[in-house]
């Protein structure tokens, strides 16, 4: 039996208005909790850094707590520190990994090995490699020993800095050592997906190899590049932990200083921690849609 | 291929495999050192004493391990119930508002975690959820719940549905239909989301420092005490025993990684 398109239509709307239901019904609980804690937890620091109680009700906005953070010199030595180390970060892991993943995915003797190591540094957590990062650069580290043993430095002190330094070189090699094998195998699976076809064409019609990647690979593979990138970024720009162990003390990152805000005797700084919180989510937000854009844009042009 | 570039990239490989090893060289040798001062390369003495130590009740770790896998595994659970229904409908079916819908679940991923956490703290305090492992388990929902509907979308996505509609025209129940059809296809994928799920809440450190108001002492939270305490040998010998878990669950995961964007991202964010 064959109804008309009207009646047919008509059918489809109603399954459609009965599904739509049940879709908004299966999804509400991921969206309640998700939706409750996430925006719910912004939404309070947000008021707190105002100064409103957002239970109570009490308080009159102001924009006090903003002031007393941007006064503060160590506010924009902190804002600089976060956003030099994110930014180093996350282009030194991704131009590596591209890099890594390109060797990765040919065939060799021991590649297997070479896959299963990288996805065991996935599982081991930012504070393992830190704590690592740590024993491995400070002064009398294990690098500072082998140094000593072949007569490159006579005492610890000789050696160079490297953690609890105002580069963050420590942090960002240990950033570097987490998220390079994390971009690798995304782009990895990616390139899976799109199979050798389009290269071979390309070096068939007489592409070189770095051509072919250049003008075929890349410009496929950008759009992983691009989420992986975004994602390393928003983490090593909002991570505590790693700059915590790393960092030095001055100047602190800002998720570090908002925790020592949040933290302090003086309970008037606690709005100022909301404050950073606030701020740190903004800038985040702001630096993730101008890099999606800005990649988007330069992936047209290509 | 030319003889050069095999040599470089045999070097290339060396390179990077050492090195992604290479944190946990100084960690293994100060867990079984003896004193291992400056310049000795390897210790003089080896010993199992920070081994025995880290083992012992007085260390804490063994109850440390039990309160961090109830929280993380009462933290996948939650979020299983939570995301198989939430993944299903954006795997399998388009709708007006899906875009927002995955923006949405997807922006604990991309604010800050210390932002979330500084704003839940009071709302927390006020509710009595402060110092408690269930406040630590809810808060762990924000990070770990993303990447478990992320996979299980993927998934989802991959999965037929036409095996149920045929599982009901042959005269199975909807029951039975779930049983016998959706759950062993989805089984695989389940499973592997579910123990990343498990490794994220495993590895949160200032989620749980914040809600758990130092009370709630979960593996990384000992781990760091042991670690600004000095004692190398100690925070060596429960870094390993830390990781264990991680290790254990690629093992098992690992084959079902390659080609599955989705779960090397939610793997990444451990």
């Amino acid at each position: 039996m064959r109804c008309s398109p009207d009646l047919q239509t008509l059918a489809w709307e109603l399954v459609r208005k009965v599904s739509n239901r049940k879709i908004m019904l299966m999804l509400s609980p991921a969206l309640i909790v998700l939706g409750g804690l996430c925006l719910g937890g912004l939404a309070v620091a947000l008021f707190r850094s105002l100064g409103v109680q957002i239970l109570t009700g009490t308080g009159k906005p102001s924009l006090d707590a903003y002031q007393a953070v941007l006064r503060q010199p160590e506010f924009l030595q902190s804002l600089g520190f976060s956003l030099y180390i994110a930014l180093m970060a996350t282009f030194m892991s991704t131009v590596i990994a591209i890099w890594a993943a390109i060797l990765l995915r040919q065939q060799f003797a021991g590649r297997g090995v070479l896959a299963f190591l990288f996805q065991l540094t996935l599982t081991l957590p930012h504070l393992i490699g830190a704590i690592g990062i740590l024993y491995l650069l400070s002064q009398s580290g294990l690098i500072a020993r082998l140094a000593y043993g072949i007569g490159v430095i006579d005492q610890p002190s000789a050696f160079p800095a490297l953690v609890y330094d105002r580069f963050g070189i420590g942090i960002i090699v240990q950033y570097i050592w987490k998220e390079v094998p994390f971009i690798t195998l995304i782009l990895l699976a990616q390139m899976q997906t799109l199979g050798e076809d389009y290269e071979s064409v390309a070096r068939s019609l007489g592409a070189s190899r770095w051509q072919s990647i250049r003008h075929v690979l890349f410009p496929m593979i950008l759009p992983g590049v691009l989420a992986a990138s975004v994602l390393v970024f928003a983490f090593t720009f909002g991570a505590y932990e790693v700059p915590l162990i790393l960092g030095p003390n001055a100047p602190a990152t800002l998720p570090v200083l908002a925790y020592r805000k949040f933290t302090d005797v003086d309970l008037a700084a606690r709005p100022q921690a909301m404050a950073l919180a606030v701020i740190i989510s903004v800038i985040s937000a702001v630096l993730v849609a101008l890099y999606v854009w800005t990649v988007r844009r330069q992936d047209r042009w290509a | 291929m030319t003889a050069a570039r095999v040599r470089f990239r045999g070097v290339a490989v060396w390179v990077l495999a050492l090195w992604s090893v290479l944190p946990l060289v100084p960690l293994v040798i100060w867990s079984i050192a003896h004193g291992w001062r400056f310049p000795d390369i390897l210790p003089a003495k080896t010993t199992l004493a920070a081994w025995s130590f880290a083992l012992s009740d007085a260390s804490g770790v063994l109850v440390s391990l039990g309160v961090t896998a109830g929280i993380a595994a009462t933290t996948t659970l939650v979020s299983l119930v939570i995301a198989l229904p939430a993944a299903r409908v954006l795997g399998m079916h388009d709708f007006r508002a899906k875009s927002l819908v995955q923006t949405l679940i997807l922006t604990p991923v991309l604010v800050p975690g210390i932002a979330v956490a500084l704003g839940l703290h009071g709302i927390f305090l006020s509710l009595g959820l402060t110092n408690r492992l269930i406040g630590v388990v809810l808060v762990h929902l924000v990070p770990a719940l993303p990447y478990m509907i992320l996979i299980l979308t993927a998934v989802f996505a991959a999965y037929d549905r036409a095996f149920e509609d045929q599982a009901r025209s042959l005269g199975a129940s909807p029951l039975q239909t779930l049983w016998y059809v959706t759950l062993p296809a989805i089984l695989p994928g389940v499973l592997v989301a579910s123990l990343f799920t498990f490794l994220i809440s495993w590895s949160q450190f200032l989620l749980t420092l914040m809600i758990g108001g130092g009370r709630v002492v979960t593996m990384p939270l000992l781990l760091f005490g042991f670690a600004t305490s000095g004692r190398n040998d100690l925070t060596g010998a429960i870094a390993l025993i830390y990781i264990l878990p991680g290790i254990a669950i690629l093992i098992v995961t690992s084959r079902y990684l390659s080609g599955r964007p989705a779960a090397i991202v939610a793997l990444g964010r451990a």
